[in-house]
């Protein structure tokens, strides 16, 4: 049962007050694409244990999407921000990289 | 015998006595009493059956670590199965009958398993019931049913109710001895946001039982002024009969209020289940004592020492009137010396050597008799203790003198409860002295930013002694302030007057040397009848791992976990492995603690409030109309109108048609209706539909499709266009939070920069459909728009009113007949309904419900989602190409279906089925082909979709995908039936089967 | 023409706290983007409130504006002024990307009231309304439903969506019944 802060309207909101949408930062590929790509889009999907950044909603709240990177093992939320972006936020990456030295990276 | 004690008894009130019935017998208790020590009190030591040999069972603990005395409280609408008798608190007129047994507790034919139980080891269920295997359904399953299981089901819905509540706190303490006590008020000064729980109706734990001195009073002096100090913190919160059944993430506890257990029926909720958010958690649960191993340890009178003195102080309660006290430790000398002091007889057998400290020597003082260096190896008896053999604890079971006693009190020293602490993975360290297993500060269990979640605190600990324990306590108490950012004022904690203990000696075997004939009667695990020699079994066959172990033996499984029999299960199995204990390890403790009545679990949801259950402005006229309901999602719909002495078919079949040659009215106010609206509204339609929305005419209206991205269909509606930059979409009844999610993700997280909002005003609308040839006649009649064909053509819409009321009427078809769909604001549906009815009745108005709506569908060949789709279905599979834009060089959707497998041209496709005979095709019918496939099954080359019987047409109808499905036009193909073999035959023909111009609808 | 009528017609239940259903009550979802020219100004000329700050509730008489998102505003208004508010709205924000919708309709309102109108909410929502500001506004879960409050003199208003409005009636019953104060 995770505690996660809506950066969007301020709420710890519990995980019953949200909803998770699966892996953050994912690239659209459309018609044009080939089949390489679209199969990652679509279908290959992170599954680390340790750091991960996903997508969730604050569905019985404020009703917006935000992004979190938290530890797939010990639960620790690292930060949450907000949707509109294609990357975290560097100074997430830094907080993460200092708590987690042997972190190979978001990408 | 055991009997209530003269004198004494610090929970009881002598001038309250109730009457209480186990078993139908009638006996006497105190107000105070548990049903254990009023049960013990009458001398009622046999108390159940063991589950697996049936052993007659007494009473070992004082507390929820109880495994033997379950029983069944209450009768018929509140009887509940499986109640610790240990931690029921006796009122008057409480029932309670034992569990497992048949025919009667004493005479129990099940009793026979136990002199076959040599030839029931463990893993004996899986060995023997393997083969022959339709043997199992029939033959051995049905058996094992009836002689296993714990407890029976109650029969009747429950009378109580029961409830949840949300608490928030910065610090939970769950356990309200001396150590929970004297850590709220570290926590409390500091002003900390405290919540303090304890399981019993009692604070202060084991101290007063123990006769510990604090701060130079009796520990029941100190507990109540401390009670009393914290009770004037505003910032502290005390409750009691209160279970901390689980640690969670994030500081999730749950736990478990009883408030009417023991005033049943006075009104109140019988429990509350609390799901509560804590910053940080002080585990202060205390410690449990281990039984001993030896032959006969589970004979009634057997009981934990610390049990034993329990009942004597809290209850007055004696177990019998010689006690033989075996210990390895010199706490039990607390049990033996209290026994002594109300002038019972006592014997102590002890383990060790020379044992010297100050409670031995106190009890050499007093005069009692002291065996050293010796074990029991032996208790007589079968339904009661009769006596003990001892011998040498290092010997093989030579007796050295037999005893006569009615009780046994035995300490194989004390675990703590490490439960929360290790129910979110908090690691813990072998404690070799002690022979114990604590939290390990290095490995706490971790919450949101990665610190610890949990502070275990005093017994808990591993601080067993009252001393020891009110320390670190506080200390525990001032590291949590700490983690919170809070400094500790008070950091002193009360002294304990410490009490000299010598070392115990760890023995798991007692004696040391036993036989196979002894340790096969030594009990590890009272409630699943694990004994040494199963373990030692499982270790020869190979088993290594502790949690296979479990498995394997059952080892601390049911309501156990772990609790008595843990450290003695694993020590036996790391001896018969020749590895240390640390290495074998525990198993993993889970939630709950103990188990948590299934009833509190469900809260509120029950009967009206089981699930919300969405009702339409109309719902209670449909009611009041007789129509049979039916779930849609979470809404209730109108399945149909029965009239008197229709059956629902013969209903549907009217309203079907009366609604083609007169005059329908149906309820679809469960429509999905999202507004979507701005500058980019039209671009961003155009990706969620799979045609063309942004150029859809101001007041018109379009059928759309929306599609994942997947390719796969995955909703379908009317789309109309209200002015320049607004849009509004019509979902599936299911679909419309679905939906408006969908949209939101695409333009929170994909397309944040276009300027489009969204408003879900589903609810906002009633929708009311005015369906058959008599629809604009009754339009007309309620007057005040005009609803001509010319005024308000085939798919376009138009705002005004209707017989004075607001609405927007759409000129939309679902049934291939004349029809408008008529949005009205909800707080006037209901009588915009009544309107159209009563006006309606020269018409030959009838409402239909969900059922005609669906036949009506699909005699015009209009799929369903959910019904021709299933998430595997692309709309090209149902013949929609005409609804897939090709100009558009993107939608959501469209890389999807360029996939191979879903662009090949042999794809399933719908068809209409006729069947030959004019039956109706069992729905989800498989087209056979020829041959079977790799698992021996019949090949497919299609299934139904929908099957009807069509009233207009007067036979089957039915819609299914079918392999080339439209080029099969006219064959002849073969269903399986879904009982198994009868197969139908039907002819391919096109899905429309009414109106194929669609001439009807647009007039 | 007929009275408009409210999801549950004005139901009351008495318990260690009150439940009524209030309504008709009108409002208006106002979505627009923060930092949107005139936006306060066509809040005001709506019902007369103050635009609110993040997770804030304004009033004006009778009348409230809570915010409800980033970009989404709820205005509480008698039910008849709703139409002549959403010109005012129109009138202010003309030109401006903006959605205002009527949702009068589509929810239900309910006035939990007494000393112990808290516990009411405890049981049901994992929001804390011991937390909650005099001047907050909070949306939540309520046992299986959506819905959002706000304390008001007394007690707390709490709305939830029409079809719901039943069930929502049966858990605040349940949960206010005489003997089960917390």
């Amino acid at each position: 049962m995770l505690i996660l802060e809506c950066p969007c309207c301020g709420v710890k909101a519990e995980e019953t007050e949200l909803a998770p949408g699966g892996e953050a930062h994912l690239k659209r590929f459309g018609p044009g694409s080939s089949d390489e790509e679209f199969e990652a889009y679509m279908f290959a999907r992170k599954n680390p244990k340790g750091v991960h950044f996903e997508r969730w909603r604050h569905a019985y709240g404020c009703g917006k999407w935000f992004l979190a990177a938290r530890c797939t093992a010990t639960l620790e939320v690292f930060g949450t921000y907000p949707a509109q972006t294609t990357e975290p936020p560097a100074e997430l990456i830094a907080k993460i990289q200092a708590k987690r030295p042997d972190w190979k990276g978001w990408k | 015998m055991s009997a209530r004690l003269q004198r004494g008894g610090r929970l009881i009130n002598r001038s309250a006595q109730i009457e209480f019935t186990f078993n139908g017998k009638t006996m006497k208790g105190l107000k105070g009493d548990t049903l254990a020590s009023g049960l013990l009190a009458n001398d009622q030591l046999l108390v159940g059956r063991s589950f697996k040999y049936h052993r007659p069972r007494g009473i070992v603990a004082s507390g929820p670590e109880e495994p033997n005395a379950l029983v069944g409280l209450g009768e018929g609408a509140r009887f509940e199965p499986n109640q610790r008798v240990t931690t029921t608190e006796l009122f008057d007129g409480l029932t309670s009958a034992s569990q497992n047994h048949w025919p009667s507790l004493e005479f129990d034919i099940g009793a026979l398993n136990n002199r076959l139980s040599r030839f029931l080891p463990a893993g004996f269920y899986y060995k023997t019931f393997i083969h022959p295997r339709s043997a199992w359904k029939h033959l051995f399953e049905p058996i094992i049913r009836r002689s296993a299981g714990l407890g029976k089901s109650p029969e009747q819905a429950d009378a109580d109710r029961y409830e949840y509540t949300y608490g928030h706190c910065q610090i939970l303490i769950a356990g309200g001895g001396i150590a929970g006590l004297q850590a709220a008020l570290v926590a409390g000064a500091a002003g900390a946001n405290v919540l303090l729980l304890e399981q019993t109706a009692h604070w202060g734990g084991r101290a007063p039982v123990d006769g510990d001195i604090i701060d130079g009073k009796p520990a029941e002096d100190w507990i109540s002024a401390t009670l009393q100090t914290l009770a004037g913190m505003e910032n502290v919160t005390l409750r009691n009969r209160m279970m901390v059944s689980g640690v969670y993430d994030h500081g999730y506890v749950l736990a478990e209020e009883r408030i009417a257990d023991h005033t049943p029926g006075d009104g109140r909720p019988r429990k509350r289940l609390w799901r509560i958010r804590a910053e940080k958690i002080i585990a202060a649960t205390g410690a449990l004592e281990r039984p001993l191993s030896f032959a006969g340890n589970d004979i009634p009178g057997v009981m934990l020492a610390s049990a034993t003195r329990d009942y004597a102080v809290n209850f007055a309660v004696s177990p019998g009137d010689h006690t033989v006290v075996v210990t390895n430790n010199d706490d039990a000398y607390r049990t033996a010396i209290t026994l002594k002091d109300y002038g019972l007889e006592v014997t102590v057998v002890d383990v060790r050597q020379a044992p010297t400290g100050e409670l031995p020597s106190r009890a050499r003082a007093m005069g009692i008799r002291i065996e050293t260096g010796r074990g029991i190896v032996k208790v007589k008896g079968c339904k009661r203790v009769t006596g003990v053999t001892i011998g040498l604890q290092a010997g093989e079971g030579g007796a050295v003198e037999e005893i006569a006693c009615d009780a046994v009190a035995m300490s194989g020293g004390w675990s703590p409860v490490v439960h929360l602490w290790s129910h979110c993975g908090g690691k813990l360290i072998w404690d070799e002295t002690r022979a114990l297993f604590r939290p390990d500060a290095d490995r706490p269990p971790l919450t949101h930013d990665g610190s610890a979640m949990v502070y275990p605190a005093g017994a808990a600990n591993g601080a067993l002694s009252a001393a020891a324990g009110l320390a670190d306590a506080a200390a525990q108490a001032v590291l949590t302030l700490q983690s919170l950012g809070k400094e500790a004022g008070l950091t002193q904690a009360a002294q304990a007057d410490a009490v000299e203990e010598e070392a115990m000696l760890p023995v798991w075997i007692m004696p040391a040397s036993a036989g196979p004939e002894l340790k096969s009667k030594m009990w590890l695990d009272f409630q699943n009848d694990v004994k040494v020699s199963d373990v030692q079994l499982a270790a020869r066959e190979g088993y290594v791992s502790v949690e296979h172990t479990k498995r394997y033996t059952t080892l601390g499984m049911a309501t156990d976990q772990g609790k008595l029999s843990n450290i003695n299960g694993l020590a036996v199995l790391a001896d018969a492995l020749g590895e240390e204990i640390p290495r074998v390890g525990t198993t993993t403790f889970r939630p709950p603690y103990t188990p948590v009545t299934l009833g509190a679990l469900a809260g509120e949801a029950r009967g009206d409030i089981f699930q919300p259950l969405r009702k339409t402005p109309m719902h209670d006229w449909h009611l009041a109309q007789g129509a049979y309901m039916e779930p849609v999602g979470l809404w209730q719909r109108p399945y149909t109108y029965p009239r008197h002495g229709e059956t629902h078919e013969q209903a549907v079949n009217r309203e079907v048609i009366n609604t083609r040659e007169r005059l329908g009215l149906l309820d679809a106010s469960t429509l999905g209706k999202i507004i979507v609206k701005g500058p980019d509204a039209g671009k961003f339609l155009d990706m969620l539909y799979t045609n063309m929305m942004s150029n859809l005419g101001i007041g018109k209206c379009r059928y759309g499709l929306m599609c994942n991205e997947q390719g796969f269909l995955s909703d379908d509606g009317v789309v109309i266009r209200i002015d320049e930059d607004t849009w509004l979409c019509h979902t599936t009844s299911g679909g419309a939070d679905r939906i408006h999610g969908w949209m939101e993700d695409w333009l929170q997280c994909e397309w944040w920069d276009w300027q489009v909002f969204t408003a879900n005003v589903t609810e906002q609308y009633g929708q009311i459909a005015v369906v058959g040839p008599n629809g604009r006649k009754l339009l007309e009649k309620l007057g005040g728009m005009d609803v001509s064909k010319e005024a308000l053509p085939f798919m376009t819409f138009k705002d005004g009113e209707l017989g004075g009321f607001p609405v927007r009427v759409h000129r939309i078809s679902f049934s291939g007949e004349l029809s408008y769909e008529i949005a009205v604001p909800a707080s006037h549906a209901l009588a915009f309904w009544e309107r159209l009815y009563e006006a309606g009745q020269e018409f030959g108005l009838q409402p239909y419900g969900t059922e005609g709506l669906h036949v009506l569908r699909a005699e015009k060949g209009f799929i369903m989602i959910g019904d021709e789709t299933d998430g595997t279905v692309i709309p090209q599979d149902l013949n929609l190409d005409w609804a897939i834009s090709k100009k558009k060089e993107d939608f959501l959707g469209k890389r999807g279906q360029q996939r191979t497998y879903l662009a090949a041209k042999d794809r399933w496709k719908l068809v209409g089925f006729e069947s030959i005979d004019g039956t109706v095709i069992p729905d989800g019918a498989y087209v056979i082909a020829p041959g079977t496939n790799e698992y021996g099954f019949r090949n497919a080359q299609g299934r139904i979709t929908s099957t009807y019987y069509s009233p207009t047409l007067k036979k089957g109808i039915a819609m299914g995908l079918l392999k080339n499905g439209p080029a099969r036009m006219g064959e002849v193909v073969e269903f399986t039936s879904m009982t198994g073999g009868v197969s139908v035959s039907a002819k391919v023909v096109d899905p429309v089967f009414y109106d194929k111009d669609g001439e009807k609808q647009n007039v | 023409m007929s009275e408009p009528v409210s999801a549950l017609n004005g139901a009351v239940s008495e318990g260690f706290a009150r439940v009524a259903e209030i309504g008709p009550l009108g409002m208006i979802t106002l979505r627009a983007k923060p930092g949107t020219a005139r936006l306060a100004e066509a809040i005001k000329a709506a019902n007369g409130c103050a635009l609110p700050d993040a997770r804030r509730i304004t009033h004006a008489g009778d009348n409230s504006c809570g915010w409800m998102s980033p970009d989404e505003y709820l205005l509480v208004l008698p039910y008849g002024d709703v139409a002549k508010a959403l010109a005012a709205i129109a009138a202010a924000l003309s030109g401006q990307h903006h959605l205002a919708v009527d949702v009068s309709d589509a929810r239900a309102v309910f006035r939990v009231t007494g000393p112990n109108a808290d516990q009411v909410l405890r049981k049901l929502s994992p929001a804390d309304p011991g937390a909650l500001a005099a001047d907050e506004i909070r949306r939540s879960r309520f046992a299986q439903v959506a819905a959002a409050f706000w304390p008001v003199d007394g007690g707390y208003t709490l709305v939830c969506f029409r079809s719901v409005a039943g069930y929502v009636m049966g858990l605040l019953t349940h949960s206010a019944q005489p003997g089960s104060e917390i």
